[in-house]
């Protein structure tokens, strides 16, 4: 059993996800994590999928959906990891304001420098409105005001606006 | 006079700001509610609330007047429950907060987004009548809860986007033609 991580980008159109998982379903492949999205109007999927099959075949099986130019498909094998448990809770960061470049780049920094790290992102460019949400696993050890402030001096450097708050759990 | 909202002079519509509008982030401050001006703002609030469809609320930095000061009517809104029909408060106090739920919101200066966030369901608001600063106390639940909790974040310089409830919880408003 070989767990292999496929990747399907590219121009949208109806069908995609129904063809690339009707080819790995019939290759014996079970989905075991996805997350598929349209960015500016291009397809984005990544499959994590687990089967019998060898990698070549998968990739030979696959080439169709790229054959027009349309799709740019990879299949890469990656090693079974087990699912990580949080280092300690877990909080959003927000920022909005105007758009330029390095907001995302400068602000993640200041996460990874405290030890944060981001288990879930995404970002939103509306007219002038950008707009980054980041969910953070922050280590028990670290302090979550003492980020926010750096966040907030940083923020303000950008001319953007951030906040840090607890992620509410949701539990039902 | 309409229920809790004292005769206003015919306002006039303002521009509303939209994000990355500075003056929606900065803080607003307290302003004597017997003041002209404040009179004039309400009434200014109402008038381009009014007049912009699917708009349950307009605060005053929203037209880019730094003033806690605030315009609200859910009324015939599916959402609402509990419903205090036409409002202006000024200087509005959050007293009570509990019941938080998750809901959607949109606001008229992040027009091209909705957002999930969790506000208390059950509220008591204080706030200032404009004109005559008679306390006005409000005592809510469901949709005018959300609304008062959204137009008092906008007073301390706070979106929606500051409150969305997961890294997936922004949506795209839907526009269908």
């Amino acid at each position: 059993m070989t767990v292999l991580a496929v990747t399907v980008i590219g121009r949208d159109r109806p069908g995609i996800i129904a063809e690339a998982t009707g080819v790995l379903g019939r290759l014996g492949g079970n989905l075991e994590d996805s997350t598929m999205t349209i960015l500016r109007g291009h397809f984005a999927m990544v499959l994590v999928v687990s089967t019998d099959a060898d990698m070549g075949a998968v990739e030979e099986a696959l080439a169709s959906m790229a054959e027009d130019g349309s799709l740019s498909v990879s299949v890469r094998a990656v090693p079974v990891e087990p699912t990580a448990q949080p280092a300690g809770p877990a909080y959003l960061l927000s920022v909005h304001g105007a758009d330029r470049p390095g907001i995302v780049s400068t602000l993640t920094a200041v996460v990874a420098e405290a030890g944060g790290n981001i288990t879930d992102l995404s970002t939103r460019l509306t007219g002038e409105l950008y707009v980054l949400l980041a969910e953070v696993d922050l280590p028990a050890a670290a302090d979550p005001d003492v980020l926010a402030q750096r966040l907030r001096d940083t923020a303000a450097r950008l001319g953007v606006e951030v906040s840090l708050r607890p992620l509410d759990p949701d539990v039902l | 006079m309409n229920g809790l909202l004292p005769e206003l002079p015919d306002g006039q519509v303002r521009a509303v700001l939209r994000a990355p509008a500075q003056a929606l982030a900065d803080p607003c401050s307290e302003v004597d509610p017997r003041d002209g001006s404040v009179v004039t703002l309400a009434a200014d609030l109402l008038a381009t609330q009014l007049l912009s469809p699917g708009c349950v609320g307009l605060a005053a930095n929203q037209i880019g007047v730094s003033a806690r000061v605030f315009s609200l009517d859910v009324t015939g809104h599916p959402k609402a429950r509990t419903c205090h029909g036409r409002l202006v408060l000024v200087n509005p106090v959050v007293v009570t907060a509990t019941r938080l739920e998750r809901g959607r919101e949109g606001c008229m200066s992040v027009p091209d987004l909705t957002g999930d966030v969790r506000r208390a369901s059950r509220v008591t608001v204080t706030g200032l009548a404009p004109g005559t600063g008679d306390l006005i106390t409000i005592q809510t639940d469901a949709f005018e809860a959300r609304a008062l909790q959204h137009e008092i974040d906008h007073l301390d310089g706070m979106l929606f986007l500051d409150r969305v409830a997961g890294a997936h919880a922004l949506h795209a408003r839907q526009v269908y033609l």
